[in-house]
């Protein structure tokens, strides 16, 4: 469920007291909610669910989980969270 | 439900989808499933001939030695004035390129009006200014038409509907099932674009971002394509329910199935995210200037060559191949690896929450 | 675009896939619970790719299949007076009641409005104040935050003429209610990133240990399926039952504080009535007394319907994992998206007409 897309912040400003943004989505931009992420600043990605920014993304985790997903075929494995599991699997180096 | 209605219902297993209407709903006009049931089951009993038994966009006879091309098409956007045009300019073009995917030279058209009382005036003077700018444009007179005025609410403010005249004058036969295993798939660009555009006028789906209709003539991008080969099987504008219908069409009126590379079909930004956060699929969406024609292997690098070459076909690419199995499937390869099948559509797309 | 696009990288994707391949060493069935997930899955053929002897099954996360028959019939009979504007999300139109759709409502003229955001309705009200607006307020967690909102406001703004129908449903008392079945295969979850983006993922902690299931906080696009997958895989194949959070880059224990407070303002937890599946306690929103006048089951005086599914329809099975949709005999045949039987056919995101949108009817194994 719940179609939540990546948008990045261009501005924000207020609504009758509610905080709004422009939020670009590829080449377009649509109006979103920003009540629920008060952290998001212009810049930052959010996730919009049905007009409302229901998490700001965490750009730093996004970056290190991804470098891991990239890292796998490079490695022959992926970073395991329990490496002595890898170890007795004899997995990689 | 009963025992024995159970078991009846068990028993009755038909292939073909129950589609049990008794009123006509919007997904009627789609171009998918519903138009097609409407189609099978109404129109082709009643009028039964074998010009409509094709059910090309377009019916193509000899008259005194010369093909003739003949076509009919309405017009009921709303808005009728959007990104990129109007409900005139759509008219004209729509015309056209039904005529030019039979390979015809279109020659003249004839427009019918239905005015909704309290249509500005001034509207209908911007609509059929525009009209007479893409005529000109496809070299095409509008040489006859009719008008008639329904009672406000009756109408949505204008329909159109046009007739097209064109003749063929190459050697070919271009048909939806033509199409033969080993033929190449070609796309002549972006998709999406007009969908998008009209979408980003309705109430409450607005957005920013410069979507325009990609409205076009196509019948010199088709003359091009005919000069580097005469072996061009299937050609049609994916309109309504987008390339996923088209090919669907073709691939059931050819008996073949088909194959696309996902990565191959091109898709703006600004249609990407605006389908992103709709949920709707590019594939399924309208085009109004682009055409899908289907290709002998040994022709299909000679065509892309003259489409490139062509400002209507810039962003042309080799899509998919006709193969012998699975017919009539139409699969794809998604740009992830995997394998998804293209259907046909059910009814109209909506935006989606899920 | 960005935090979209590259994770549907083919080349990372393989080799998820191989690694997959690499550790497995028996066969397993994972439930993904969003019909957002089984979407994205049967779009870009995951399933096609993964190894033999792992079978996804497609769990009950799609409220609109899972909005019982009676508030269905409900939402008709208010979107038929005269006064109504009945708003709703795209994916309610062709949902069939006992009777027809709100589509074909439409179609009798019937002022049925499709909404991408639940504050359209503010303005919609504003602009006709002589009408009375409703809102189709559907949805899991994730829709709650903005549903919530659109209450809050209204009586913040006074906006008197418009109310919600309210059928949210929660995924934990969904997801022990098929673990607690004597029938259930899963084995392991991929959980539902979006309304943990909302809620956190703390309650389903309790869930995960009791019945000894791995619960993978896992995303939506293909690599975070892919990724989802693996590491639920892992833990299967090490005999491990923990919740893990594969949606990082979205997801936090704690969820969205802000969001979690106006939800709890205005709605309260309550029973609700799944369609296919049936009663599930404390499995939905309703609102709290403070905002009865905005609900629109008691402002518009609708009777009691009394439904019955046909008989032939397993989708009470589908939602729980139990069956699929080929398992059915009316899949594709008598049960289709233009005339749907049950639950699980009748919205693009059900695990049937996902299934056959797809084309899955037309093609059973897909390679």
């Amino acid at each position: 469920m719940c179609l939540g897309i990546p948008g990045k912040v261009l501005e924000s400003f207020d609504v009758n007291g509610l905080r709004m943004a422009k939020v670009q989505f590829g080449g377009i931009v649509r109006e979103a909610c920003l009540e629920y992420t008060p952290e998001a600043a212009v810049g930052d990605y959010v996730i919009v669910h049905v007009g409302f920014a229901i998490s700001k993304v965490d750009e730093e985790e996004a970056a290190r989980t991804y470098k891991l997903l990239e890292e796998m075929g490079q490695l022959g494995e992926l970073e395991a969270p329990d490496a002595e599991d890898s170890a007795a699997r004899g997995s990689g180096p | 439900m009963s025992e024995k209605a159970k078991g009846d219902l068990l028993g009755a297993a038909c292939p073909v989808p129950i589609i049990d209407h008794k009123q006509i709903v919007l997904g009627h006009g789609s171009g998918g499933k519903l138009t097609a049931d409407l189609v099978q089951k109404i129109f082709l009993p009643a009028f039964n001939n074998p010009y409509l038994e094709r059910l090309d966009d377009q019916a193509v006879f000899h008259l005194n030695g010369t093909r003739l091309a003949l076509t009919t098409d309405s017009f009921v956007v709303t808005p009728i004035f959007f990104p990129g045009g109007d409900i005139g300019r759509l008219a004209v073009n729509g015309t056209v390129n039904d005529l030019a995917m039979s390979g015809a030279r279109p020659l003249y058209i004839a427009a019918a009006f239905i005015l909704e009382e309290g249509l500005l005036t001034d509207d209908l003077g911007r609509i059929s200014g525009s009209m007479q700018a893409a005529a000109s444009e496809a070299g095409v007179s509008v040489v006859t038409g009719d008008t008639k005025v329904v009672n406000r609410g009756k109408g949505d403010q204008v329909f159109i509907t046009t007739t097209g005249l064109g003749i063929i004058e190459k050697p070919v036969t271009i048909s939806a099932d033509r199409a033969q295993p080993g033929d190449k798939i070609l796309l002549s660009g972006y998709i999406g674009d007009h969908g998008i555009a009209i979408m980003s006028q309705r109430e409450n789906l607005e957005f920013e971002g410069a979507v325009e209709s990609d409205t076009a003539p196509l019948h010199s991008l088709v003359a091009a394509m005919l000069e580097a080969s005469l072996e061009i099987h299937c050609l049609r504008d994916p309109t309504r329910g987008g390339v996923a219908t088209t090919l669907n069409e073709i691939a059931a009126r050819s008996r073949i199935g088909m194959e696309l590379e996902e990565r191959e079909i091109p898709v703006r930004e600004a249609v990407k995210g605006a389908c992103e956060i709709l949920g709707l699929d590019p594939l399924y969406v309208a085009n109004e200037g682009k055409l899908l024609a289907v290709v002998a292997p040994e022709a299909a690098s000679g065509v892309l060559e003259k489409m490139r070459a062509h400002p209507l076909g810039r962003g042309a690419r080799l899509i998919g191949a006709v193969v012998a199995e699975h017919a009539p499937l139409v699969l794809m390869r998604t740009e992830v690896g995997g394998t998804r099948i293209v259907d046909l559509m059910i009814g109209e797309q909506l935006p989606r929450i899920c | 675009m960005k935090y979209l696009d590259e994770y549907r990288n083919g080349e990372i994707a393989r080799n998820l896939i191989q690694e997959i391949g690499r550790i497995l060493t028996r066969s397993w069935v994972l439930m993904e619970v969003c019909g957002g997930q089984t979407h994205t899955i049967v779009k870009h053929g995951l399933d096609t790719m993964l190894p033999e002897g792992i079978e996804l099954v497609h769990g009950p996360g799609c409220p609109v299949c899972v909005t019982s028959l009676e508030l269905i019939d409900k939402a008709h009979a208010i979107a038929r007076r005269p006064e109504v504007i009945f708003c709703s999300f795209g994916d309610m139109l062709r949902v069939p009641g006992s009777v027809c759709d709100l589509f074909t409502l439409k179609s009798q003229g019937a002022d049925v409005r499709v909404v991408y955001s639940p504050l359209d309705c503010l303005k919609i009200a504003r602009a006709n104040p002589h009408k009375k607006v409703v809102f189709f307020a559907i949805g899991f967690e994730t829709t709650a935050p903005a549903n919530a909102m659109l209450v809050w406001r209204a009586r913040r703004e006074e906006v008197r003429n418009v109310s919600v129908l309210v059928s949210h449903v929660l995924v934990p008392p969904a997801i022990t209610a098929i673990l607690e079945s004597p029938y259930n295969r899963v084995q392991g979850f991929l959980g539902p990133g979006h309304v943990c983006a909302v809620m956190g993922y703390e309650e389903y902690e309790p869930i995960s240990a009791r019945f000894k299931v791995p619960i993978v906080i896992t995303g939506f696009e293909p690599l975070d399926l892919l990724e989802g997958t693996l590491i639920t895989l892992r833990q299967l194949e090490s005999g491990r039952a923990e919740v893990e959070n594969q949606y990082g880059r979205a997801v936090t224990r704690e969820g969205n504080k802000a969001a979690k407070q106006l939800v709890f303002s205005v709605f309260e937890i309550g029973d609700r009535k799944w369609r296919g599946v049936g009663a599930i306690p404390r499995s939905g929103y309703k609102l709290r007394p403070e905002f009865y006048d905005y609900d629109a089951e008691r402002l518009f005086e609708v009777q009691e319907i009394s439904t019955e599914e046909p008989a032939i329809c397993i989708s009470g099975q589908i939602l729980r994992g139990i069956k699929k949709p080929h398992d059915c005999p009316a899949f594709g045949t008598l049960c289709n998206p233009e005339h749907p039987l049950g639950a699980t056919m009748v919205s693009a995101e059900g695990a049937c007409a996902a299934y056959y949108t797809y084309g899955r009817h037309l093609k059973e194994e897909v390679r």
